[in-house]
């Protein structure tokens, strides 16, 4: 039952977010454009660290990799933008294996800083492919026109096009946590030693995830360079990788809807915040942190599954009489 | 019927009373009768947070004009978002000026890559942007970016006035360059070499480059010394030039020195390397150095200093970038009110391409700000100074880079 009422929600969801073209002004679609492609990135990241446990503080490097070679492939080659998009994606899925690879050596905190490294290097290292990365200048690009003689404005047309690119990708993700697969990632996650005793290809199991993560950040990084029409490595710093890692842990980690709550966090609050107060928005944003971590500390999404389930739980209790359900397992949602 | 053209009657004449003023001004965007909006984005936060204290400063020069009456009647509310040095940020923030808050124009976002990446959106969108805070030299381009429009010499035209210098005084010279690498440096070398023309190939023996993530740039300093070199072109940002100067003179290299204006602090990189070592370098300005005695005792610091207590009294008085806001807030202003009750964007467009022999408090005596429909570069002129182990001292003649 609650798997047809998840399939409900995302339909009507789906549905509203198709609809905002229609009422939404240019700025705001932009923004919420912003919110889908946050939204891959996360989901992203959200199957390295929630469903596989392995942690990344890197992932902003994979979303430059995926937008400059969107970039570069438009620039220099003139290929139309559609095609750098899947080419983005492909390309981090190799090199995010590759990385996995020898990474696998390393366990939570040291991987977080081996990924950081990567994290700390890619902006410098397009500096010195000049030639193709138009170095700390940057290279501007064309924004897209709607194709097929639509009659959109390219806001309207970027919204749905990566609103579309989002949809699919988060569908993908929703079966993959769900296949074998997903059920083997999330044993490595819970005990490794166990998932191997079971048959479970470790090594192989945690490589081929980090590429998967790295080409959903990699796609994301690519309708970025498209959206924003710019690329330029100061908007690869190392502040955007944090931000990813605030945005699951807040949305809620191993869970698809968190990535989408997460994405409207990091794009929304710290304008919010800016609004506060001018002279500090960061701390402004810092207690908006506490506060959702305080609050709800397994993130929105698993703050939103807690209440559900506990009312679900004492409507339960209320027909079989009360006193069957104990509060305690309420209060200690899945993650 | 009679009683309707009686109200229309009546309408009519009340419109025409306050058509002279009110009229024009409620059919154009970010302007009402009391109002005009200019938008702006700053980097208050993330790397580049230093530069934040021009937004601040531009701020309060404006709610100095407010307090004083505003412009032609108009209060000027100035809308300033954060962008945190961050080319996706700027576009999000500068939409929302131009989208959402609806401002008459947008005036000294900062920096090189992100007022790249809002350059083609906001000249489609035919939103005047006006005197950005960055030396690049792509501002100027008014063929293809009509509503764009720089504000300080840009680097180029700095290399050019060292190469006019070189020219004219030291026929011998054999010069050897430092340079960042990257668009910043190879700028000023662009610069010194279309300036030096023919004679490049000859004079520069050598050209040294750092990464901005270097540690030192103590091997270039004496390879520059063994190349035998007697002119230093040294185009460093200050952590360097501090290292540069140091370096060169403990290893006894006394060339004839010429330090990038970006690095002309007193405060910031004379002092530090010594003001012994720095005798004898040579820069190009364009605004009075704040901290520089010299100007200190004159009414045009009296007046800043009068500013800065009143408006900004958290603001550094020995900042240079305080000073700067203050000056491209002033030609803002002199824009609007040039504008009369014609606050269009088309209008304030084109009164900011008739600036004519503009002189501002803190600019150099003589400096004077020049704009036409074809020269979107406000300040081309500069002065050599030599840092005296005290102040710099102005000497020769202004120079102009590309003659109009």
């Amino acid at each position: 039952m609650a798997r047809r009422a998840g399939v409900i929600l995302a339909v009507v969801v789906i549905a509203f977010a198709y609809s905002l073209p229609l009422y939404m002004s240019g700025f705001r679609l932009f923004q919420f454009t912003q919110v889908c492609i946050y939204a891959i990135a996360l989901m992203g990241l959200n199957l390295l660290t929630g469903y596989n446990g392995q942690f990344s503080l890197g992932h902003g490097a994979f979303y430059a990799i995926g937008a400059y070679i969107s970039a570069i492939m438009m620039d220099q080659w003139n290929i139309p933008y559609g095609w750098t998009i899947p080419t983005a994606g492909v390309l981090c899925l190799i090199v995010g294996f590759l990385f996995g690879r020898p990474a696998l050596r390393l366990e939570g905190l040291y991987l977080a800083l081996a990924t950081f490294s990567l994290a700390l290097s890619v902006p410098q290292i397009l500096k010195y492919f000049e030639h193709w990365t138009g170095g700390s200048q940057g290279l501007v690009l064309s924004k897209p026109k709607a194709p097929w003689g639509l009659k959109m404005t390219e806001d309207q047309w970027l919204y749905l096009l990566t609103l579309t690119v989002t949809v699919l990708m988060f569908v993908f993700a929703a079966n993959l946590v769900r296949s074998r697969v997903g059920r083997a990632m999330v044993a490595i996650r819970d005990n490794h030693i166990a998932a191997e005793t079971m048959g479970v290809d470790s090594a192989l199991y945690k490589s081929l995830t980090f590429g998967v993560s790295a080409a959903y950040t990699g796609v994301a990084g690519a309708l970025s360079a498209i959206a924003i029409a710019y690329v330029a490595p100061d908007s690869f710093n190392v502040f955007l990788s944090v931000t990813f890692l605030i945005g699951i842990v807040i949305g809620g980690l191993a869970s698809v809807w968190g990535n989408v709550l997460g994405a409207m966090f990091i794009q929304f609050v710290p304008n919010f915040a800016q609004d506060i107060s001018k002279a500090a928005p960061w701390a402004i944003f810092g207690i908006f942190l506490i506060g959702f971590m305080y609050a709800m500390p397994y993130g929105i999404a698993g703050g939103i599954k807690r209440i559900w389930i506990s009312h679900v739980l004492s409507r339960v209790s209320q027909k079989q009489g009360g006193e069957a359900v104990s509060t305690t397992q309420a209060q200690s949602p899945s993650r | 019927m009679i009683g309707r053209n009686l109200t229309a009657a009546v309408l009519a004449g009340a419109l025409g009373l306050g058509l002279a003023s009110a009229a024009p001004a409620q059919t154009v965007v970010g302007v009402t009768a009391t109002e005009i909006k200019i938008g702006n984005t700053n980097p208050y936060s993330g790397n580049a947070s230093a530069y934040g204290t021009i937004g601040k400063t531009i701020a309060a020069y404006f709610k100095k004009v407010n307090d004083e009456g505003g412009v032609n009647g108009r209060k000027i509310t100035f809308i300033s978002y954060d962008d945190g040095y961050s080319p996706p940020k700027a576009v999000e923030m500068v939409r929302k000026l131009v989208e959402q808050d609806q401002v008459a124009a947008v005036f000294q976002t900062l920096g090189t890559p992100t007022n790249s990446a809002i350059h083609k959106y906001i000249n489609q969108q035919k939103v005047p942007h006006l005197f950005v805070a960055t030396g690049a030299t792509k501002w100027d381009d008014p063929k293809n970016f009509p509503w764009t429009m720089g504000w300080q010499p840009n680097y180029q035209t700095e290399g050019r006035t060292y190469a006019a210098y070189i020219l004219k005084n030291i026929p011998d010279a054999k010069i050897g360059i430092l340079y960042q690498n990257d668009d910043y440096g190879k700028d000023y070398v662009k610069g010194m070499e279309d300036g030096l023309g023919a004679n490049a190939s000859k004079m520069i023996i050598m050209k040294q480059s750092y990464e901005v993530t270097d540690p030192t740039v103590d091997s270039q300093i004496i390879n520059l010394k063994n190349s035998g070199a007697n002119v230093f072109f040294n185009v460093t940002i200050p952590k360097f030039a501090v290292q540069a100067i140091k370096k060169a003179h403990d290893i006894g290299w006394k060339p004839t020195h010429f330090l990038n204006n970006v690095s002309s602090s007193l405060a910031s990189v004379l002092k530090p390397a010594g003001l012994d070592a720095s005798r004898g370098l040579i820069t190009a300005l364009y605004m009075k150095e704040i901290t520089d005695p010299q100007w200190q005792k004159t009414q045009a610091y009296t007046d800043w200093v009068a500013f800065m207590k009143k408006y900004y009294p958290d603001g550094a008085l020995d900042d240079q970038s305080n000073a700067f806001g203050y000056t491209v807030a002033q030609v803002m202003t002199l824009v609007l009110k040039q504008c009369g009750n014609d606050l269009s964007r088309e209008n304030i467009m084109r009164q900011a391409e008739s600036l004519k022999n503009v002189e501002l408090p803190l600019l150099l005596p003589g400096i004077k700000v020049n704009t036409s429909p074809t020269d979107h570069a406000p300040i081309q002129q500069e002065q050599l100074a030599k840092f005296d182990g005290e102040r710099w001292a102005l000497f020769g003649e202004l120079f102009e880079a590309y003659h109009k």
